[in-house]
């Protein structure tokens, strides 16, 4: 299945791993990010709303 | 219907909330076709073996550096002209995602670049104007963080990022202009005779459209958290001022 790269292995391969490496990583602060905020506004609302009776 | 109607925050919360589910897995579906077409079943290249795989990944990297920073210049004048909060939180959502694929296009550039150039880096027109794009994105993030107020923190991101559409037109073009360096002209064209053959162009395109529905979906995200960021810190300045 794996492909012969020859004598580039380790640069195509050094290549995609740290190009996948650096897509996950945004993927994942993105996602994080988003989780976190989210759930500060949902805090924040909930507040507003106790205090609001 | 009106285009600018979707300046409207829960408008464009609603909007986006429908889409991004389908772009996301358009994103997943084209990235995992691409990258697998072109890395396994793709052949090498007569010249460049198998360091030829690495086009799936540096070109559409590139394309979505140099293009990301155009949609923020667009966003940044729709904000600058019209006032519109959206469009300045989708500029400061893309900036993150541009920067990242900058990095991949550098480090993919250097990576390719020792086997086939004997260097990973020389002061090449386009190997430069994109190390400046690079810092150009840091600059950019840094100056969202750096100041409390948004819209004064709009007004100069949105300048600074006027100022960087130069280099990111140097960075697609600089091999036109200077017509010397070791970077080859553009891997894509309309003009046949320079185009890579088919049996890389397919894989290609498809890698491409991955990477750009990966760019939407994480603007998209990125602009709704921005969104959402906003509302908390005007209910927490309300909060601390009853």
């Amino acid at each position: 299945m794996m492909p012969d790269l020859g004598k580039y292995g380790a640069t195509v391969l050094g290549a995609y791993g740290l190009s996948v490496l650096l897509i996950v990583a945004l993927v994942a602060w993105v996602l994080w990010r988003g989780a976190r905020v989210t759930q500060a506004l949902a805090r924040a609302e909930a507040r507003k709303a106790g205090r609001n009776g | 219907m009106s285009l600018w109607e979707y300046a409207n925050p829960t408008k464009f919360m609603a909007l986006s909330g429908r889409v991004l589910p389908v772009v996301a897995v358009l994103a997943v579906l084209a990235l995992a076709v691409g990258l697998v077409w072109g890395f396994f079943f793709t052949p090498d290249d007569y010249r460049q073996g198998a360091t030829v795989k690495i086009i799936y990944l540096h070109v559409p990297a590139a394309m979505i550096a140099i293009n990301a920073w155009f949609m923020m210049l667009v966003t940044s004048l729709v904000w600058l002209i019209r006032r519109h909060h959206v469009s300045a939180l989708a500029a400061r959502a893309a900036a993150p995602v541009g920067m990242v694929m900058t990095l991949i296009a550098l480090a993919t550039g250097a990576i390719w670049g020792q086997p086939m150039w004997g260097t990973w880096w020389a002061w090449d027109p386009r190997l430069t104007s994109f190390l400046i794009l690079f810092l150009f994105y840091l600059g950019y993030i840094a100056l969202w963080s750096a100041i409390e107020d948004p819209d004064s923190a709009a007004d100069l991101t949105s300048v600074l990022c006027l100022v960087g559409s130069v280099f990111a037109v140097m960075s697609r073009y600089a091999v036109n202009f200077w017509n010397q360096g070791l970077h080859q002209g553009a891997s894509l064209s309309l003009d046949k005779e320079e185009n890579v053959a088919d049996v890389f162009y397919q894989p290609l395109l498809v890698a491409i459209a991955g990477f750009v529905f990966l760019f939407l979906t994480l603007v998209l995200i990125g602009t709704r958290t921005e969104i959402r960021a906003r509302r908390l810190k005007a209910l927490v300045a309300r909060e601390r001022m009853e």
